[in-house]
């Protein structure tokens, strides 16, 4: 029944009669989100590589366990490998709908579980050109959408819409324009404005891969700062989806015992 | 024991083990001569800590955390220990840890004054936050309102001391050989805790009960040292004695964050040998993301310590407040900068500490610590501590 909803809304916005520009960038996102949206949970290795803009580079390796809590949000789990002084640091976040986000870090060498009091999410993760916005699953209440046009990009035809932050005085953004692909609601390509309007990131997608038959991931994503030109590559790998994690595994007592 | 079998079984299986850890060497220059008979001026130190890890298939794992130092000036401070030692064992909502372990409560910036499972190795860094590993058993368990831990202490630590040729210390040198104990068990006495604990919302807290030996000793005045222990060649040497009450403490900890405000409590109610007392201990840490446009966090942190207890100025932080600093540029190096200050609100008494620390190449640290004991009220321990403002700076390789 929803999923019908959806998909007429869809078709209504792709004809694009009579609906306005936000009518048809929040039918476009709520697509992208219930496709992304249903596989249970995940588990990943992510590797960072950061360049300044003298071309020099340092890496971090990053375990990643998300699981999807209906109704409420997402958890997730980021546990650091490396480099070697930060092994065993976790950052736990729990993302509402609804309400502020719960992130807590666990420092190994303390065994020491601290709050982290930053419902401002601009700042940098990690060192990387990725802020914490950047990084955290993106929510779908968590955004006003416009549909600006349509174009291709790389090959596909693509749904260029922008997204305002709801919580615009936590965000380091005015705002966000992304390509979706209309054939499966990928996104290639974010454009990232600051608070000055002014093209501060741009990050790109390569490499799409299906998971579970339904679930499109990228292997990469590259962060470029126009303003400093340092950069930030992603990369994934080892995706498992359905690994059997439960909402225990996203405690926060659960930290002391996790490596 | 079901669980020890299936671990053991487990082991037998085989899996890969991983090692991992630090080794560092340290200088220590201070800005004055020693005041105590006995002491070197600056020392230099190495130390390691190497750990080792395994887990199985089946939610079990096993960690091994020795460590071990080398002091030029002090011999009590060329000493080893093992921070942890312990099997776990874990299933959906419960776990049982056995072995030497390392647990920590608490909210505070500045002073931790519910944490009392570990003890303090004191040595180590006069900031107390280095610990000793503690032999227990641990049984937890999550149900849906919260989380209950049970723990069973066989054996007490002792609080490490300085010795005669380390600085940081009282003019008295802690005797360690005749620790006196209220228990006829001595240090093993066996101790015991519970704790509860939930997060609800923005609210992480905490409360406790444990039942045993203080973690922190009562260090006993000249007149009770024997007179053999006397050294006749210089009254200023005389020895003190770490005297271990059994206690019973009801103790509770809690973080609120609302915004960018995160707020922090921790609070004990203390029933021991000579007196009964409240401590208590909480403030505010505010953070300013981005600030000037720049990637930087900045905290700002006041916190503000009380304590009931008539010691004779042995509690350091009986009435004090603390304001800090904490500035983190979010650079590809973990670049971190911490300033506290802490001031006396009834003696004129105040310290400030800095530390400093950003990472080299990708296995590198090094940290840059400064302590100023700027001014002292006459017979407490910051007193006593009045030369020895100092700087420390530590290379460390992790692996």
């Amino acid at each position: 029944m929803y999923i019908g909803m959806i998909a007429a809304l869809t078709a209504h916005a792709s004809t694009g009669g009579e609906a306005s520009p936000e009518e048809r960038g929040l039918a476009i996102a709520k697509e992208a989100d219930r496709l992304s949206n249903g596989y249970g949970d995940s588990t990943a290795n992510l590797r960072m590589v950061l360049r300044n803009r003298q071309g020099l580079t340092s890496e971090r390796e990053i375990r990643i366990r998300t699981l999807e809590v209906e109704a409420e949000g997402t958890r997730s789990l980021c546990i650091f490998d490396t480099p070697p002084d930060v092994k065993g640091t976790i950052l736990l976040t729990h993302t509402h709908k609804q309400a502020d986000d719960d992130q807590w870090l666990f420092l190994p060498a303390l065994r020491r579980i601290r709050r982290i009091a930053a419902q401002n999410k601009s700042g940098s993760f990690m060192g990387s050109e990725f802020s914490y916005e950047d990084i955290a699953v993106q929510e779908l209440e968590k955004y006003t959408y416009r549909w600006l046009r349509d174009e291709p990009y790389d090959g596909n035809d693509c749904y260029v819409i922008e997204r305002v932050p709801v919580d615009r005085a936590n965000s380091g953004y005015c705002r966000q324009v992304a390509w979706l692909d209309k054939e499966h609601y990928r996104t290639w390509k974010v454009d990232y404005y600051d608070r000055k309007d002014e093209l501060l990131k741009t990050l790109t997608f390569k490499g799409y891969e299906k998971h579970l038959d339904r679930f499109w991931r990228a292997r990469q994503m590259e962060m470029v700062n126009h303003q400093t030109g340092k950069s930030t590559i992603l990369t994934w790998s080892d995706l498992s989806f359905r690994t059997g994690l439960k909402e225990i595994d996203f405690d926060r007592h659960s930290l002391t015992l996790l490596r | 024991m079901a669980a020890l079998v299936i671990g053991m079984s487990a082991w037998t299986a085989g899996g890969a083990g991983e090692l991992s850890g630090w080794i560092a060497v340290e200088g220590r220059g201070f800005l004055n001569d020693p005041l105590y008979r006995g002491q070197d001026r600056d020392n230099a130190s190495i130390a390691a800590q190497p750990e080792y890890y395994h887990a199985w298939e089946n939610g079990s794992s096993f960690t091994f955390v020795p460590f071990g130092r080398a002091d030029t000036a002090d011999s009590r401070r060329t000493h080893a220990d093992i921070r942890e030692l312990n099997y776990l064992y874990r299933q959906d909502n419960w776990f049982v840890r056995m072995g030497v372990g390392k647990v920590f409560w608490g909210a505070t910036e500045f002073v931790h004054l519910v944490d009392i499972i570990n003890q303090t190795d004191l040595i180590e860094h006069i900031d107390g936050e280095d610990k000793l590993g503690q032999p227990m058993l641990e049984f937890s368990i999550s149900p849906s309102w919260g989380t209950l831990d049970f723990f069973l202490m066989p054996y007490f630590r002792e609080r490490t001391f300085p010795g005669r040729g380390g600085r940081l210390r009282t003019s008295r040198v802690v005797d360690l050989d005749d620790t006196i104990y209220e228990s006829s068990s001595e240090e093993r006495n066996i101790d015991v805790a519970a704790r509860y604990s939930r997060t609800v919302g923005g609210l992480d807290f905490g409360v406790y009960v444990f039942r045993g030996t203080s973690r922190d000793p009562l260090l006993a005045t000249p007149d009770l040292v024997p007179p053999e222990l006397i050294d006749p060649e210089d009254v200023n040497d005389y020895k003190l004695i770490p005297f271990y009450e059994q206690i019973n403490q009801f103790g509770a900890d809690m973080q609120y964050a609302s915004g960018n405000w995160l707020w922090k409590l921790e609070a004990y109610f203390r029933n021991g040998y000579f007196q009964d007392y409240f401590a208590a201990t909480g403030g505010f840490e505010y953070t300013f993301v981005g600030v000037g446009g720049s990637n930087t966090d900045m905290g700002l942190l006041c916190e503000y310590a009380y304590n009931d207890r008539d010691d004779g100025g042995q509690t350091i932080f009986q009435n004090d407040l603390f304001v800090g600093m904490r500035m983190t540029p979010n650079d590809a190096a973990s670049t971190h900068l911490l300033m506290g200050f802490a001031q006396d609100t009834e003696e004129s008494e105040n310290a400030l500490s800095i530390e400093a620390s950003r990472r080299f190449g990708a296995n590198w640290r090094l940290i840059l610590e400064a302590w100023l004991f700027l001014d002292s009220a006459d017979d407490s321990v910051i007193h006593e501590l009045r030369d020895d403002d100092f700087a420390r700076l530590e290379l460390a390789y992790y692996f």
